[in-house]
């Protein structure tokens, strides 16, 4: 109770500004804030999610190591790296002390309230991480003086970050456990810029072996790494000079890249089970897009494909005959042929994704900008993963947005793409919330957070003109009744029996437009940025 | 950060966490044949849609009063039934006649809960915030500090959004009063206030600040010329808006009657499970409940109650300004709450709800510390409401540290009840203190800067 009021006194004590004892005191109130409020949604909707980490739970509880990622009553089977497996071994025995019944592994879609409430705990808990990994961030900014504590950049971003509206939604009502991973990469980003790159690079391979998603942004991590702290010193004017190589820094990144592997895979390399393990890491999952188009190039190209054939039919230019069978009147589909357009393969998404990020690579490796120019990288790279990436989940989109919330407290043109395209992939997650209960808490919750980052980043950068332009403005707009129509009109209409699918279609690919155009301006300001920083800062 | 920003975001904090909270179990859920004050709400929904008005109050073939009977003044009448009107167009089984009773779906659940965000929003939302925009003293950040503390309020949204009741339009009612009264507008707060009466009796706690703000007022004015004129046209509005809203009662003079024995039910007793006041406390001691016939426990409560209003009364009477009206405010329904007859626990809301309206800087502290107070009461109702175990607890999870202990922690056999008599009578000793204490502010007037004070 002393800590409740306490909370009250800071809170109070925050905006007022008053000269405080404990100038940090804000931050721990914005946690404590951020964490009753999770509390509060313990009882709201969870996915199937749930289930999945109830099953782990259970299967790295009640079975031998050997047996982990061949075990397969439930569906959803371990696909995650051994060190995520070990984690959920780990909180296996807490949850003795909740419902043991849930460590049962034939328990199938097993939700007592003790089970609820250990779960949604645990992931609150979790999140201490990445409390730790903002905090430390903040420390990572290059100016953090403001004329009152709201106008701090440090405040700001700890507020961008701590209350990020996908975190929320993703982790506290669908469940996952995405804040302690993303608590690990912003912990390791924020040791690259504190030039601790050792422990960055440990970070980071201990990452990978959480969820091997983030594999979207090694490459961002393997050149930069190579060309700013393996080739110690540069020229002058930023270009490599290659005499500076050193042959140490590289091999004790590898050895602790390697070992963390090691200790990661080596137990099921000893079994012989590392086929089995790759082979449940990557699924050979079916379908260029998932259920629900992720908003990325695919979308677009899938909606181009249907109003060609549409086009075309009506011109008598295709056979509708010939065409596939649910082409017409399929909608999302997660086998989507292509009628008109080429089918894309796994191969082609690859060979994309990889010219996409080609070039970024390639400037930091020409022209490093720091530690600012590795954060714009490597949210270059989650984003282009995500724009060509195969089977993409809209989730994936929180990989590109979290770092960049980091840029946008800098500069004016980040501030702007990221308000672009962070209001705008978080309308893209609405479709995860599908249920009614859960409406009036997604549009608050995302308005309380569009609202803070419009007003805020605002502010913040208040000389020097509007953050969005005109054009912006509007496309942004456009979500209100984009969200009016598909959540409230559409439902009552007769078109809700025959065409389900239509509000998910369009909220893909009006989303789909907006995160393309924030590719293409971060890629635009990367390839322009000019090196404010004479030497790279690794020495 | 601009002030609508800050403004926009303490609605949404204060509109999410009730909407989570709303996500919890309510009063009587699942718990046949009488289930709770849910329940009670709904079935008004059902009487008042179903039956002509005169049946509405009284005791008939199809209004069973013991079910649920109305005990709410006709403006919660009314209320159900527009409620009702909606629910028919939604789902007319939610208010079919007898067939509804107990009536539980979770699409049902979400149609009630949204008739209180409703209301919230429209009441009780716009009058915070105009409230502190207007009357908080200190710079736009303070009056967004004090709006975001009143928003968050956890015993409305617990009491409101979980147990279930309506009391967000009372209070925001009344809150548009003291705003209609401190903006000079003395007939629009006197009909505010008038239609939260109306609303709920528990407003009378709030009456006598009320009505002797304004006589004091027009007397200031000179009862020979203005003040006399002033009086009148605000005891005009009082009466006329008591008859439009008493209208459809006023034709048989057994309605009237009728509906006033059902809003106080002298025949109930002294008091009714645990309550933080008086004489549940005394009654630990000494079992007056047993001891003392039922007049004598009526004439009691009236006197003591009298007695403990009537200082600061007379003060505010003699000195009618916004602050005394404030502190009023707080001294009369704490003395309601403390020494009146059949009080609810969920009463001491109408004491702790001014309280955050005199955040300024000399009474943060005590503010601070009531909270501390309010938060062990809530604590209280929370242990009270959850003995089936409902996730309601997770409002506070650091208190839930100390519920746990009272829930779980077998009390000695002798003592079945000690743990709950234990809260109420400590909560009992700090409403005691505070009451002692908010007297002695208001009638001493220590220094206070001239900025602060506000004089009409």
């Amino acid at each position: 109770m002393s800590a409740t009021s306490h909370l009250l006194k800071v809170v109070i004590q925050t905006v007022m500004a008053a000269p405080m004892t404990n100038d940090q005191s804000w931050f721990y109130a914005l946690a404590l804030g951020v964490s009753f409020l999770k509390c509060l949604l313990i009882n709201a909707y969870h996915s199937t999610d749930f289930e999945v980490h109830r099953n782990w739970l259970a299967l790295t509880h009640s079975l031998p190591v050997s047996q982990w990622y061949y075990e397969a009553t439930s569906e959803w089977t371990l696909d995650y790296p051994p060190l995520f497996a070990w984690f959920e071994y780990g909180l296996s025995h807490i949850a003795c002390f909740f419902d043991k019944e849930m460590l049962v592994v034939p328990n199938l879609n097993y939700a007592s309230p003790a089970t609820v409430l250990f779960q949604r705990l645990s992931v609150i808990v979790a999140d201490v991480v990445f409390f730790y990994a903002v905090k430390e961030c903040c420390k990572c900014l290059r100016e953090d003086k403001g004329k009152d504590l709201l106008g701090k950049p440090s405040f700001i971003l700890t507020v961008l970050l701590l209350w990020n509206f996908g975190l929320l939604i993703v982790d506290h009502i669908h469940f996952q456990y995405n804040g302690f991973l993303f608590g690990v990469l912003l912990l390791s980003i924020a040791r690259h810029c504190q030039n601790r790159h050792f422990e960055g690079a440990f970070l980071f391979s201990v990452l990978l072996n959480l969820k091997h998603i983030y594999l979207y942004i090694a490459p961002a991590y393997g050149i930069y790494l190579l060309r700013c702290f393996c080739f110690t010193q540069s020229n002058a004017d930023g270009s490599l000079q290659w005499r500076s190589f050193s042959v140490v820094r590289l091999v004790i990144l590898g050895t602790i890249v390697l070992s963390t592997f090691a200790v990661s895979f080596g137990p099921f390399i000893a079994l012989g089970q590392l086929p089995q393990v790759l082979s449940r890491l990557f699924p050979f999952k079916r379908g260029l897009c998932h259920a629900y188009w992720a908003p990325n190039i695919w979308a677009l190209y899938n909606i181009a494909d249907k109003a060609f054939s549409i086009l075309g039919v009506k011109f008598r230019l295709l056979d509708i005959n010939k065409l596939p069978k649910a082409s017409m009147t399929g909608g999302l589909v997660q086998e989507f042929q292509h009628s008109v357009l080429p089918s894309v393969s796994p191969l082609a998404t690859l060979v994309c994704t990889l010219l996409s990020i080609l070039p970024a690579l390639f400037k930091i490796w020409h022209r490093p900008n720091g530690a600012r120019g590795f954060l714009r990288c490597l949210v270059i790279c989650a984003l282009g993963s995500f724009m060509f990436g195969w089977h993409v989940h809209e989730k994936a989109i929180m990989m590109a947005i979290l770092p960049l919330s980091l840029l946008a407290v800098d500069s004016r043109k980040d501030a702007g793409i990221f308000l672009m395209l962070s209001v705008t992939s978080h309308y893209s997650l609405f479709p995860l919330l599908f249920t009614t209960q859960e409406l009036p808490i997604k549009i608050f919750l995302m308005l309380l957070f569009t609202i803070f980052s419009l007003a805020s980043l605002k502010t913040l950068f208040r000389k020097g003109g509007a953050l969005l332009n005109p054009l912006e403005v509007t496309y942004l707009l456009g979500l209100i009744p984009l969200e009016l129509i598909c959540e409230f009109v559409y439902p009552l209409t007769v078109w809700q029996k025959t065409f389900p699918f239509l509000p998910l279609m369009l909220t893909s690919v009006y989303c789909a437009l907006g995160v393309t155009y924030a590719f293409i301006r971060l890629y635009i300001s990367l390839l322009t940025c000019s090196d404010t920083t004479k030497k790279t800062k690794m020495q | 950060m601009e002030n609508w920003s800050l403004f926009s975001l303490c609605v949404l904090l204060g509109l999410t966490s009730r909407w989570a909270v709303s996500f919890h179990s309510y009063s009587g859920a699942g718990k046949p044949p009488m289930f709770g004050d849910y329940e009670a709400q709904r079935h008004w929904q059902e009487v008042t849609y179903n039956l002509p008005v005169h049946e509405w109050y009284f005791n008939t073939t199809n209004n069973d009063l013991n079910y649920w009977g109305l005990d709410y003044p006709p403006l919660t009448a009314y209320h159900s039934l527009v409620c009702a009107y909606v629910a028919k167009l939604l789902n007319p089984e939610w208010v079919e006649l007898h067939a509804s009773r107990g009536y539980e779906s979770h699409s049902h659940k979400l149609f009630m809960r949204a008739t209180v965000l409703f209301t919230d929003i429209l009441i009780y939302i716009p009058a915070v915030l105009l409230y502190c925009f207007y009357f908080c003293d200190g710079s736009s950040k303070q009056k967004v500090a004090t709006a975001l503390c009143i928003l968050l309020y956890p015993g409305l949204i617990l009491i409101d959004y979980g147990h279930f009741q309506y009391n967000s339009v009372s209070l925001g009612l009344a809150l548009w009063g003291i705003l209609g009264l401190g903006l000079g507008w003395d007939l629009f707060g006197s009909l505010a206030f008038t239609l939260a009466l109306n609303y709920k009796q528990m407003e009378l706690y709030h009456s006598l600040p009320f009505f002797c703000y304004l006589l004091g007022k027009c007397i200031k004015q000179g009862l020979i010329g203005r003040g006399f004129f002033q009086l009148a046209k605000i005891s005009l509005t009082v009466l006329v808006t008591f008859a439009l809203c008493w209208m459809p009662f006023l034709s048989d003079p057994k309605q009237p009657l009728q509906v006033l024995h059902r809003l106080f039910p002298f025949g109930r007793g002294l008091f009714e499970d645990k309550v933080a006041n008086t004489w549940c406390s005394l009654n630990v001691l000494i079992k007056i409940k047993t001891l003392l016939s039922r007049e004598t426990q009526l004439f009691l409560s009236f006197a003591l109650t009298l007695l403990f209003i009537l200082p600061s009364s007379l003060k505010l009477l003699s000195k009618p300004n916004l602050w005394q009206f404030k502190l009023a405010l707080v001294n009369s329904s704490l003395a309601f709450f403390l020494f009146s007859f059949q009080v609810h626990e969920k009463s001491i809301l109408l004491a702790a709800f001014m309280l955050p309206l005199l955040v300024k800087d000399g009474l943060l502290l005590p503010y601070v510390v009531t909270s501390l107070a309010f938060l062990f009461l809530s604590l209280y109702l929370l242990s009270h409401l959850t003995r089936t175990n409902e996730p309601l607890f997770w409002y506070f999870p650091f208190l839930v540290i100390s519920v746990a202990t009272f829930v779980w922690l077998e009390p000695p056999a002798k003592f079945p009840d000690l743990f709950p008599v234990l809260v109420s009578i400590l909560s009992f000793l700090h409403f005691l203190g505070f009451i002692i204490y908010f007297n002695l502010v208001q009638l001493m007037e220590p220094q206070r800067k001239k900025s602060q004070k506000k004089t009409n």
